[in-house]
This record gives C-alpha cells, sequence and structure tokens, in this order.
C-alpha cells in the first residue's frame, strides 16, 4: 500500500499538474496556429478568392507553365549531382579515417550558412560579364549567368549539403562491418555498395532526396541573383510568384504559390511516411530472436 | 561485372583499408566541392582585393549599410530567441506529453524547411498587412506588424523555428527518466528538477539550435523581402543592400557586403560545430 502510494508520488514528480500540462499543450498548440496553420491556410485562400475559375486560369498562363517547367527542369539536374555527390561525400568520411576529415566535413555544411544572396552573387562574380570566365563565355557566345546553367549551378550551391548531411551520420552510426564481410566474401566494390550499402541507408537517402527537392523548387533568393527575371525563359515558379505579387496580381501569385505549397505538403507526408516505415524496421529488426536469420 | 581495378579479389589478408573507393570519393567529393562552392567562394574575395582598403571601408561601413546590419542582426537575434522559447514548449509537448493531433503536429513542425521561402513570405503578408486576416484586427490599435522591422523578426521567427525544436527533440527524448525520479524522491519541486536536471542536459542542443536559427536568420531573403516593406535606413536587410548594389551594377560595393557577411556565416559555421561537438561530448558522458 505504502509502496504505491510512493511509486504515485514519483509519478507524480515526473510529469506536471494536469493545468499546467493543459496549459503547456494550449500554448504550444497556439503558437504553431498561427505561425504556422495560418500562413498555409492564408495561401490556399488567396489563390481561391476569386473562385476556382480564376485560379485554373491563372494556372493555365504561358508564362505559369514555363516558370512550372523550368522549376522542373532545374531540380532534375540539381537533384540528382547532389545525391551522386552526397553519396561520394558519406562514402569518404563515414568508412575511413584520414587527415583533415573534420574540415571537409564542415566545408561540405558551408553552403547552408551562407545567405542564398552570396550564393548567387559568386556564380556573378565567376560567370557575369565582368567576372573571372565573363570575356572568354562572351567571345564563344556561352551564357551561364542570368540564363539556366546559372539558376541550376546556384541551386546546387544551396542543396549541396542535403543528402550529404543525411548519410553521413547515418552511415557512421552503421559502420563498416557489413561491407567489410561482403569484400572478403569476394564482392566487388560496386556489388557491395548495391548490395549492401544502399539497402541498409535507402530510407535517409530517400528522405535526403526530398528535402533537397523541396528547397531544389523552392530556391529564391540565390536563383534571383543570377535569373535575370526574364519572363517565360528564366523564370522559375518562385520568381515567377514574386513577378505576379509585385505586379498586384494576387490571385494569380497564390495560385502558383498554392502549387508550391501543395510541393511542401506533398514532402512532409512523404517524410512522415519514411520515418514511420523507418520505425517499423527498427521494431521489426528488434522483436526478430538474433539467433534466427532474417528471412 | 563491372571491372573495377580497386577490388582485387587475389588478396588473401585483409589489408587495415578492406573497403575500396576510397581515393574514387574522396577525390570526387573534393573535386564537387572546389567546383561548386570554394573557387566561386574565392572569387568573392578576390574580387574584394581589387578594393582599396579605405573604398572596402566605405562601402561596408556607409551608413545605411550600417543600418542593414542592425536590423539584420537585432531581428535575428530576437527571432532567435523566441524560437528558444517556444521551440523549447512545442519539443517539450511533443516530447512528454500526448494529446490529439500529435504526429500531425510534429509533421507540421518542419513546414518551414519544406514551403518555399517566397510563398511563406507573401502569405505571412497577406496575413499581417492592414487589410489582412490578422492584421485588420490590430491596425486599430495602432499595431503594424507588416512593412516595417516587425515583420522582418516575424518573418524570421516563422523560417527558424524547425531549428531549435529538430535539436532539442532527440535530446529530450533521451533524458533519463530516472534522473527525474531520483531527484523528486531526494525531494526536489518539480520546477527544481526542470531548472536542476532537465535543462542543464538540453542546453547545449538549446544553444546548437539558437545558433542555427540566427545563422539562418541572418541570411534570409526570400520571406522576409515581401514584409519588410524594405526602406532604407528603417527596414531594408543586408542581403537587400547586396541585391541593390547589384541592379546598380556596383559589383565591387556588393562584393565587399557580401564578404562581410561570408566572415559573419563562416564563424557562425565553426560556433555551431563546436556546440555540436560539446553536445556530443556532453551525451557522451553522461550515458
Amino acid at each position: 500500500m505504502s509502496q504505491t502510494l510512493t511509486a504515485n508520488k514519483v509519478q507524480a514528480g515526473t510529469t506536471e499538474a494536469r493545468w499546467i500540462r493543459r496549459s503547456l499543450i494550449g500554448l504550444a498548440l497556439l503558437f504553431m496556429f498561427l505561425f504556422l496553420v495560418l500562413p498555409l491556410a492564408a495561401v490556399f485562400t488567396e489563390a481561391l478568392r476569386k473562385g476556382l475559375d480564376a485560379y485554373l486560369e491563372a494556372l493555365k498562363e504561358p508564362d505559369a507553365w514555363s516558370a512550372i517547367r523550368l522549376t522542373l527542369i532545374v531540380a532534375a539536374v540539381a537533384v540528382p549531382l547532389n545525391l551522386v555527390f552526397g553519396v561520394a561525400a558519406a562514402w569518404a568520411i563515414a568508412k575511413y579515417e584520414f587527415k583533415g576529415k573534420s574540415l571537409l566535413t564542415t566545408l561540405v555544411d558551408l553552403p547552408f550558412s551562407v545567405s542564398p544572396v552570396v550564393a548567387g552573387l559568386v556564380y556573378v562574380l565567376v560567370f557575369g560579364a565582368h567576372g573571372w570566365f565573363g570575356p572568354w563565355l562572351q567571345a564563344n557566345d556561352i551564357k551561364i549567368v542570368f540564363a539556366v546553367p546559372g539558376i541550376i549551378l546556384a541551386t546546387v550551391f544551396v542543396t549541396f549539403p542535403f543528402i550529404a548531411r543525411e548519410l553521413i551520420p547515418l552511415m557512421q552510426a552503421q559502420g563498416s562491418e557489413e561491407e567489410q564481410a561482403a569484400i572478403v566474401l569476394g564482392a566487388t566494390g560496386w556489388q557491395t555498395f548495391w548490395r549492401v550499402t544502399l539497402p541498409n541507408i535507402k530510407w535517409g537517402l530517400l528522405y535526403g532526396v526530398i528535402l533537397c527537392n523541396a528547397r531544389a523548387m523552392g530556391e529564391f533568393g540565390a536563383v534571383s541573383v543570377v535569373s535575370g527575371h526574364i519572363r517565360g525563359q528564366t523564370n522559375t515558379m518562385p520568381l515567377h510568384v514574386e513577378i505576379l505579387y509585385n505586379e498586384y496580381q494576387s490571385v494569380a501569385a497564390f495560385a502558383v504559390a498554392s502549387l508550391l505549397a501543395l510541393l511542401a505538403l506533398v514532402t512532409l507526408a512523404i517524410k512522415s511516411f519514411i520515418e514511420w516505415r523507418h520505425a517499423q524496421e527498427i521494431q521489426a529488426s528488434a522483436s526478430t530472436p538474433p539467433e534466427q536469420p532474417a528471412h | 561485372m563491372t571491372a573495377l581495378p580497386i577490388a582485387a579479389p587475389a588478396k588473401r589478408r585483409v589489408p587495415a583499408r578492406v573497403l575500396p573507393g576510397f581515393n574514387l570519393t574522396l577525390g570526387f567529393t573534393i573535386f564537387y566541392l572546389c567546383l561548386i562552392v570554394l573557387i566561386p567562394l574565392s572569387a568573392l574575395v578576390f574580387k574584394t582585393f581589387t578594393l582599396s582598403w579605405d573604398q572596402f571601408w566605405v562601402a561596408v561601413t556607409s551608413p545605411r549599410v550600417m543600418a542593414s546590419y542592425r536590423l539584420t542582426f537585432g531581428a535575428s537575434l530576437i527571432a532567435a530567441l523566441v524560437n528558444v522559447f517556444f521551440g523549447l514548449l512545442v519539443a517539450w509537448v511533443l516530447v512528454r506529453y500526448d494529446f490529439f493531433g500529435k504526429k500531425f503536429v510534429d509533421a507540421l513542425v518542419d513546414l518551414p524547411f519544406a514551403l518555399p521561402t517566397a510563398v511563406a513570405g507573401i502569405s505571412l503578408t497577406a496575413l499581417l498587412a492592414g487589410n489582412g486576416w490578422i492584421g485588420q484586427y490590430l491596425e486599430p490599435w495602432g499595431i503594424q506588424l507588416a512593412f516595417n522591422p516587425n515583420g522582418v523578426v516575424i518573418a524570421l521567427i516563422f523560417i527558424g523555428l524547425p531549428f531549435v525544436v529538430r535539436t532539442v527533440q532527440p535530446v529530450l527524448e533521451d533524458t533519463e527518466k530516472e534522473l527525474e525520479e531520483a531527484a523528486t524522491c531526494l525531494g526536489a519541486t518539480r520546477w527544481q528538477t526542470f531548472s536542476r536536471v532537465i535543462f542543464p542536459s538540453i542546453a547545449p542542443a538549446l544553444l546548437t539550435g539558437f545558433a542555427m536559427a540566427f545563422a539562418r536568420a541572418i541570411g534570409e531573403y526570400g520571406s522576409v523581402i515581401f514584409i519588410a516593406g524594405n526602406m532604407p535606413m528603417v527596414s531594408e536587410i543586408t542581403p537587400l543592400i547586396i541585391i541593390g548594389k547589384l541592379e546598380q551594377y556596383d559589383y565591387a560595393g556588393a562584393t565587399a557586403v557580401a564578404l562581410v557577411m561570408l566572415v559573419i556565416s563562416f564563424m557562425l559555421l565553426l560556433v555551431i560545430n563546436g556546440l555540436q561537438t560539446w553536445q556530443r561530448r556532453r551525451s557522451g558522458a553522461s550515458s
């Protein structure tokens, strides 16, 4: 009897009184509602302010279409490039010890802390008319800045660390025993990667890819510096939103913005799904008795 | 079958570096890093060297630029502090309590990571402008949250929220309940347990989250420019100064200000790395 009483007391001591719990939850939810739910709701409400027809009309506009197309192209180039880099960097950093490793890890993170505007500016300095390669590029009639290649480069820069950052801690935690076993058993390097490493990191990889993709499609600052804002040619969706908004075409601006908001929601949904699957797999492998093989 | 020269199958003895691909992956990593990040960033440094020291100093300390530093750093600091408070609150509620819709709220925390900044900018403006959803109720009271420095702070709070939540949350999940039980058994009140047992163990994570939110806020552009009003000397952030100089073809001036920002963000990156190492050591020592 007295034992259960003490237990209850201890239980009460490791959580809060009910009114405190409720007000903390309430305050947190209020904050989330004001700062996250309302802005999200505002995008869709403003887009549909003049009805569904006006909304669809705004999306049918040729300039909107070319912005959507350019955004897809940019992401389709930038994400695979950073995917290859992310896997290579994670392999080098997680599987080996070498001098300067922590410096390399810091440098991989660098683009995260550089302002997007600065990221765009450096490409103007390298490839712009007054830049390092400017005269040569002009002589050979190659356009990089204020054209699609510049937009892709700036996007690659700002999304540079996304996949590497997901993979490095994951591969460090997993160690390299399984890969070593595969190599000792006679597998080639590629076989080991495809059959051993990739299945182990697939969720982390997918996680990095969708975050990288969301940022690649939504990047504004860096792309804004290098794009030149040529309507129908070098406008990505976020830049098109800005132009429409500044022309007081509110419904059209929010209509294009709503597509980007949908992209964000889909990204969050996939992200939650990956976390759920990952947790399930951990549970499944924990409940399997270790002496029995998994299959 | 790929004929990869590094996987020499004839070797029976396991060498120290048994996994193949070190040269390939490290070589590619360094090559790509130089190509995309280091060489372009060095262009910034070299371009600044074309200025004399006096020119540089005038460019980075003109009154308008100084005003933008004050706004950018002040607003980022306030926003990061607000995020520390509410980020801890949200992380605490998500880890410790059960309530309806918790999974949904947890997923929603990452919205600022996923939502393009320009979209966040125009929708916050739509909410807070004088005729907006929230703005219309505040205007009669003389409270203006858009088109002035208040708007900058609000946009930066939005941008920085996930950083604090996502760094504190895992640490809070790992704190040992036994310690809290011990504290209670020894007669501590709940507040004493929080401030003396729980808080010290999450403080490094909280500080890391603060530094990350602050670093991100300093460079932020997309969400801020719509809501800030962009008045020179009042609500003009430093990244916008760079854009403005570029549009006037003042490449040297833009580069000089950009270099100041780059140096600051690099120092912040080093601080964050140091904090993370400290945090790892702390959590490693306690377990």
